[in-house]
């Protein structure tokens, strides 16, 4: 589904990327884990097209196209969702208009029909429940005035709504209480299917008590130095990063 | 250096001189033909205010108030004048159609400068005791009402442009709501720009609402044809004890035109007015706009947008004077800018020594869509009174990249989200429309608008 060969990346001419590379197939989880500084949110940001990061070496293919040549939304339209670490509010911009351009537009892009109002409710309040989220929620603007975690709750809802085929969760715990913790765990198990992927970075082992890995990758200065199975990051958890150097 | 800049003073304002010159010789010679074909009230400050207008000139730069919109070069065209009112060959209630749904206002129409007689059904139905109609005929029906309050707001201020419109107007609009009289239905007034030369109107409007009333207008501004036009409208008006008063300026006219918008309010105590400027497109415009709170527990929203781009100016020119105690005014004004645009705010607020107990907040927000568009603001607060609480904000940027961002990580084209956020931006104004039918519209127009539109109201075949 994933393939990453040797990627480099930039932010402000300064190199936070040294060679990634990574295979993600379909139906995996993969954990990325790592301190501070490390590269996780870059790698993230990259994989979906974020403007402020400059790739200066390497490549992406997502289902057999050069990922690095799509535009964001043209990426998110073909299934990739980043659970953003720091979610924007959007003053002015309802969750409900918001949300409606976002699924129409991404039909668009696949050639589907735009979504009838009534369906379109109805998938709302379906999705609303997975998460456990506040009714309320999804009329006010986007992540405006939400608290921590309403905004990783509100993330995941959206990954509800538009079922990505690669989910990248970028720290999608911090902030959050054990039982917010729950909740967009289970949210995000229950969305898992043989046919899609996800990448879930994080500091702590933790949330990978509720979403299972397959693998785990430690990302350090810019390259992965360790791949392992679940195990690893119960080894992390308990010596810290420092015998890998 | 400085001999350098009063040099290029001195031309500039000879320059002024000889475009104010050809209007002296044009007043001097035809006096008696602009008193004969005008509203009567009009001719009794009329002298007094040509005398003004040869003190003060037309604004340039240099002048303080102007500093933000350089009028020169709009000021050079020549104009014609219809000093003699003769008819413009239109009947705008046969080819215009406003398609705001569902907002069923008393319609009017004002030609250039002249009121346009109507029999229009629905005006048939205005509550008893309503006037709506051209000032000249005021002047004759109603002299006592009109003579009461004409002038007497516009000769207080000191303004070139505001004193060549008494110099040089002839007629406008009047409208009188008695006591008690709740309008069920918005005033539309349109203002129709039409001439086959470069054109210029002056004109004088009145609004009279009495005591415990509530009116609500609509004036739109719209031009017709190609060429150079030059609007000079002032508007008086008063609004009494426990009135209630809404004034909606939506002006979407050709970037040929130059408008110059004074709108004067008094307020008596207990009342309660909303002004909402609305500029979506346009040439050069200036509104000048000064409320006075001259009762206690007054309140006062001014708000207002613009969405410019190409070479457009817009310039609000705003004072709140808050005369007596325990009022509220709230200010509230949003630009958006591309290209080569230009935007001026400055917001005056006058807080008067005994005003205490003031609340008094001014808010200007503005977005560069491109590093050659420019905006200048100014909060001018002067408070006199120490038991108030007045706060004041501005600022200037750009769109927030990393909603962009965000929006586009869900699949929001690039454009799509540029308008959305946008739109978001422009939209706590639009909130202060407490016209429903004409807030949908004006979303519908603003859309338009952001999208690269020329936002014209679909059914109006006026705007080009």
């Amino acid at each position: 589904m994933l393939e990453i060969k040797n990627l480099h990346a930039s932010v402000n001419g300064k190199e936070i990327l040294k060679g990634i590379d990574l295979t993600v197939n379909k139906g995996e989880v993969h954990a990325i884990m790592g301190p501070n500084g490390s590269g996780k949110s870059t790698l993230a940001s990259v994989i979906t097209g974020n403007p402020a990061f400059e790739v200066t070496k390497g490549k992406i293919t997502y289902e057999g196209q050069d990922l690095l040549e799509m535009a964001p939304e043209q990426r998110a339209g073909a299934g990739v969702f980043l659970s953003f670490q720091y979610p924007v509010e959007i003053p002015g911009v309802s969750m409900v208009n918001f949300m409606r351009a976002a699924i129409n537009e991404q039909r668009k892009f696949r050639g589907e029909e735009p979504l009838s109002a009534s369906d379109f409710l109805r998938l709302m309040r379906e999705k609303k429940e997975l998460v456990e989220m506040d009714s309320q929620l999804t009329s006010r603007s986007v992540n405006e005035g939400f608290s921590g975690g309403e905004k990783k709750r509100n993330e995941i809802f959206q990954m509800a709504m538009l079922n990505p085929k690669l989910a990248i969760l970028d720290e999608t715990d911090s902030g959050l209480d054990i039982d917010a913790l729950r909740i967009v765990a289970n949210g995000v198990n229950k969305l898992k299917t043989p046919e899609n992927a996800s990448i879930v970075i994080t500091h702590y082992q933790r949330l990978l008590d509720y979403i299972v890995p397959d693998f785990v990758h430690v990302l350090y200065d810019g390259k992965i130095i360790k791949t392992g199975y679940k195990t690893l990051a119960l080894e992390l958890e308990e010596k810290g990063y420092d015998w890998l150097k | 250096m400085t001999k350098n800049k009063t040099d290029v003073q001195v031309r500039e304002k000879k320059e002024t001189v000889l475009f104010e010159q050809q209007y002296i010789e044009l007043y001097e010679q035809y006096t008696d033909t602009i008193c004969s074909h005008s509203a009567t009230a009009l001719n009794a400050g009329r002298d007094k205010a040509f005398k003004k207008f040869r003190e003060l000139g037309f604004p340039t730069p240099q002048v303080e108030n102007y500093k933000y919109t350089d009028l020169r070069e709009p000021l050079s065209v020549d104009y014609g004048l219809n000093i003699k009112r003769v008819n413009f060959p239109i009947n705008p209630y046969d080819v215009f159609k406003c398609d705001v749904p569902g907002i069923s206002a008393y319609l009017y129409f004002v030609v250039n400068d002249a009121f346009y007689p109507t029999n229009y059904e629905r005006n048939k139905s205005l509550p008893e005791g309503v006037i709506v109609t051209s000032l000249r005929q005021a002047s004759e029906e109603h002299s006592e009402l009109v003579e009461k309050h004409i002038s007497k707001l516009a000769d207080k201020q000191n303004d070139g442009l505001v004193a060549f419109n008494g110099a040089f107007a002839q007629d406008g609009f009047f409208i009188y709501v008695p006591k008690n009289v709740i309008l069920d239905r918005p005033i539309q007034i349109i203002n129709i720009m039409r001439s086959d030369v470069d054109f210029m109107a002056n004109s004088r409007n009145l609004v009279v609402v009495e005591q415990g009333a509530k009116a609500q207008m609509l004036v739109c501004d719209h031009t017709v044809d190609d060429v150079r036009f030059f609007s000079n409208r002032v508007t008086e008006v008063f609004v009494g004890e426990n009135a209630f008063y809404e004034h909606y300026k939506l002006e979407s006219v050709s970037r040929e035109t130059t408008d110059v918008s004074t709108l004067l309010i008094k307020q008596e105590q207990n009342s309660n007015v909303l002004g909402n400027l609305l500029t979506l497109h346009n040439g050069v415009s200036r509104n000048n706009v000064e409320i006075a709170l001259d009762g206690e527990n007054c309140e006062t929203h001014l708000c207002g947008m613009a969405l410019s781009d190409g070479k457009q100016v817009v310039d609000n020119f705003t004072s709140i004077l808050h005369n007596k105690p325990n009022s509220h005014s709230n200010e509230l004004f949003k630009y958006i800018l591309d290209d080569e645009a230009k935007g001026g705010f400055t917001g005056r607020l006058y807080v008067e020594k005994d005003a205490q107990k003031t609340l008094a907040y001014q808010n200007n927000k503005n977005i560069l869509l491109k590093r050659t568009a420019k905006m200048r603001t100014r909060p001018q607060l002067e408070i006199f009174a120490d038991d108030v609480k007045c706060s004041h904000g501005a600022t200037i940027g750009q769109l927030d990249e990393k909603a962009m961002f965000y929006m586009r990580q869900r699949g929001i084209p690039e454009k799509e989200a540029r308008m959305l956020l946008m739109f978001a931006f422009a939209a706590d104004v639009i909130e202060f429309i407490r016209i429903d039918a004409l807030k949908d519209r004006i979303k519908k127009m603003v859309e338009k608008r952001l999208r690269g539109g020329h936002s014209k109201c679909d059914g109006c075949s006026f705007c080009s």
